[in-house]
């Protein structure tokens, strides 16, 4: 009887298993086409220069550059305001209905579809505010949908920070706006930046909300202001792969600009990990 | 008392920035009935819902969604049978059974999988998976309905496997070592004791994984095949609501009828992701575990 029991338990631990290893093969193929498909397209000349001849040669440097500027402008509209926000809901809130209405404002702007927040940026930031197809307008696009990440990361920061730092703060006499910024932020800093990062990270990989409030189909110019138009990373993999004149004679230029947009984000990642565990060896000691 | 003034200040000043994400969330609510109520001077909301002809650019007109929000349900089911196996499957994996070493690879693995934007897994849907189902099931196209389930699925499992893993997590080691020196095996405990006690937060994270996957753009965009007909099977090509918006946006004319019909499709997959949240949040407060006591 116990030997069946124990039979039935090494078959169901082997699915399991297999689910793991799936997922991994999933990902282990992804990975291994673009990467071996991508690196041919990789040169000095492709990451340094503008598209030529209607986008069959040359280069995506505008890409690179439009995918950064956009990622800075959400840095500087969900940063500020997400890290505000968790400071509000962690050490000033107190549970009551404006919280609970709060969180449940933040977890359904995380549900909101990427092509939605796509929609309201055109409607709003691009049609109301007259913006334009810019930089700002897709830069505030991206940094309303990464607003919850930012908040969520930012709070188990300063989740993790003890209590005691806040009571031996308060008990020398000080407010608790000065326990905030002197006490709570510094230690609590490390794993906000960690977690932002991980939001801009997936900022900087969307295309629907920039389709139609920053990014455009080409343009060789590098953006000088805030409200010129850029092309972007994810949106030239889209537009070469769906729209170009000849997709086939492209399909090594989807391969490298795919290449270096994986670069881009796994490399945001990586350093966000890096220094996670960094930090956590730090607290332990 | 300079200070405390500064304090209260202060104090106000966060609570109007914390509510920056609820005035976000209703002007994104606003804007899209602004520029989607227009379309139902010309059609009722019936029409609109259930008719089953989408020709936005043809004349006469006809702006029925009934093939596109079929289009979507198909998408998402099809790709939640196979997400939330293998999501809560993993799950089960990382809390209960992988060793401490082997699990610091396997997260990783489900971190790198929710990280590779969409864009990129629409575009390996498109040019490796397609001409292989294309051969493998000898179908003529291989953008359709199973691949743009595929592409969603591998999106959806690191979603369903982290809030997952995170519930199962959390149940009481007393329970389980309850359930041990009963007798039972393992895998029983895992089949009967863990799993149950976990059940509201596993649904959480199905529907977050459902939501994510209904909600998604490029992948249905560049993988589904963009034929806005009822399918008929697995592999026929369709269009879902994302995606009607996003290809359509471009050539549709600033405020015409087919500029408001695509911000109402906005209002439906909107309505549709916030009800899944908001049954979402309240599966995860009303059945919240506080300890043994509420098993």
């Amino acid at each position: 009887m116990i030997k069946k029991r124990l039979f039935m338990q090494k078959m169901c631990f082997s699915f399991l298993r297999m689910a793991v290893l799936i997922n991994g093969a999933a990902l282990a193929v992804i990975l291994y086409f673009i990467l071996s498909r991508g690196w041919r397209a990789i040169s000095w000349e492709f990451l340094t220069q503008a598209p030529r001849d209607s986008m069959t040669a040359g280069g995506i440097l505008p890409c690179i550059v439009g995918t950064i500027s956009l990622c800075l402008i959400t840095t500087f509209v969900a940063l500020p305001i997400g890290v505000a926000s968790a400071i509000y809901l962690n050490e000033y809130a107190t549970q009551g209905k404006l919280v609970r209405i709060i969180r449940l404002g933040i977890n359904n702007l995380a549900g909101v579809p990427s092509i939605v927040f796509g929609l309201f940026g055109l409607a709003f930031f691009c049609i109301v505010l007259k913006m334009g197809v810019s930089v700002a307008a897709g830069g505030l696009t991206l940094g309303i949908m990464t607003l919850p990440v930012i908040i969520g990361a930012s709070e188990e920061a300063l989740k993790s920070v003890p209590n005691t730092y806040r009571e031996a703060s308060l008990a020398m006499g000080a407010t608790k706006w000065q326990t905030i910024r002197r006490v709570i932020l510094p230690v609590a800093f490390p794993g906000i930046i960690t977690g932002s990062i991980l939001g801009l990270s997936r900022a900087a990989g969307e295309t629907a909300p920039i389709m139609y409030t920053g990014a455009v189909f080409f343009t060789p110019d590098l953006p000088t202001s805030i409200f010129d138009e850029v092309m972007a990373l994810p949106y030239h993999i889209y537009v070469l792969a769906t729209a170009g004149t000849n997709i086939e004679a492209t399909r090594h230029l989807q391969y490298g600009t795919a290449l270096v947009l994986i670069v881009l984000v796994l490399g945001m990642n990586l350093f966000a990990i890096i220094l996670r565990s960094k930090m956590r060896k730090k607290l332990r000691i | 008392m300079k200070r405390q003034i500064i304090d209260k200040g202060v104090h106000s000043t966060f609570l109007l920035i914390a509510l920056f994400s609820i005035a976000a969330l209703s002007l994104i609510m606003v804007f899209l009935f602004i520029e989607g109520i227009p379309i139902f001077d010309q059609i009722t909301i019936k029409e609109f819902v259930f008719g089953q002809y989408w020709y936005p650019t043809d004349d006469p007109t006809a702006f029925g969604i009934l093939a596109l929000i079929l289009g979507s349900v198909y998408v998402t089911i099809l790709s939640g049978m196979m997400a939330i196996p293998l999501g809560i499957m993993t799950a089960v994996y990382l809390a209960e059974i992988a060793p401490p070493k082997v699990a610091e690879i396997v997260k990783p693995i489900v971190e790198l999988m929710a990280s590779i934007p969409s864009v990129v897994i629409g575009f390996f849907g498109m040019v490796i998976v397609a001409p292989f189902i294309q051969k493998l099931f000898n179908i003529p196209v291989g953008l359709n309905m199973f691949n743009a389930s595929l592409m969603l699925a591998f999106m959806a499992v690191p979603t369903i496997c982290s809030i997952s893993e995170d519930a199962i997590f959390s149940v009481p080691v007393a329970v389980k070592e309850a359930s041990f020196a009963l007798g039972a095996t393992h895998f029983e405990t895992i089949a009967k004791v863990i799993i149950p006690a976990s059940l509201s937060g596993i649904c959480t994270a199905i529907i977050l994984g459902l939501s994510r996957a209904i909600g998604e753009t490029m992948v249905v965009l560049m993988a589904a095949g963009g034929a806005a007909m009822i399918p008929g099977s697995f592999f026929d090509p369709v269009r879902p609501l994302p995606a009607s918006i996003a290809a359509e946006m471009a050539e549709a004319p600033f405020r015409s009828e087919h500029y408001h019909a695509l911000f109402a499709i906005g209002i439906v997959l909107f309505l549709f992701t916030l009800i899944f949240n908001l049954f979402a949040d309240y599966l995860s407060h009303k059945f919240r575990q506080v300890g043994e006591a509420s098993l």
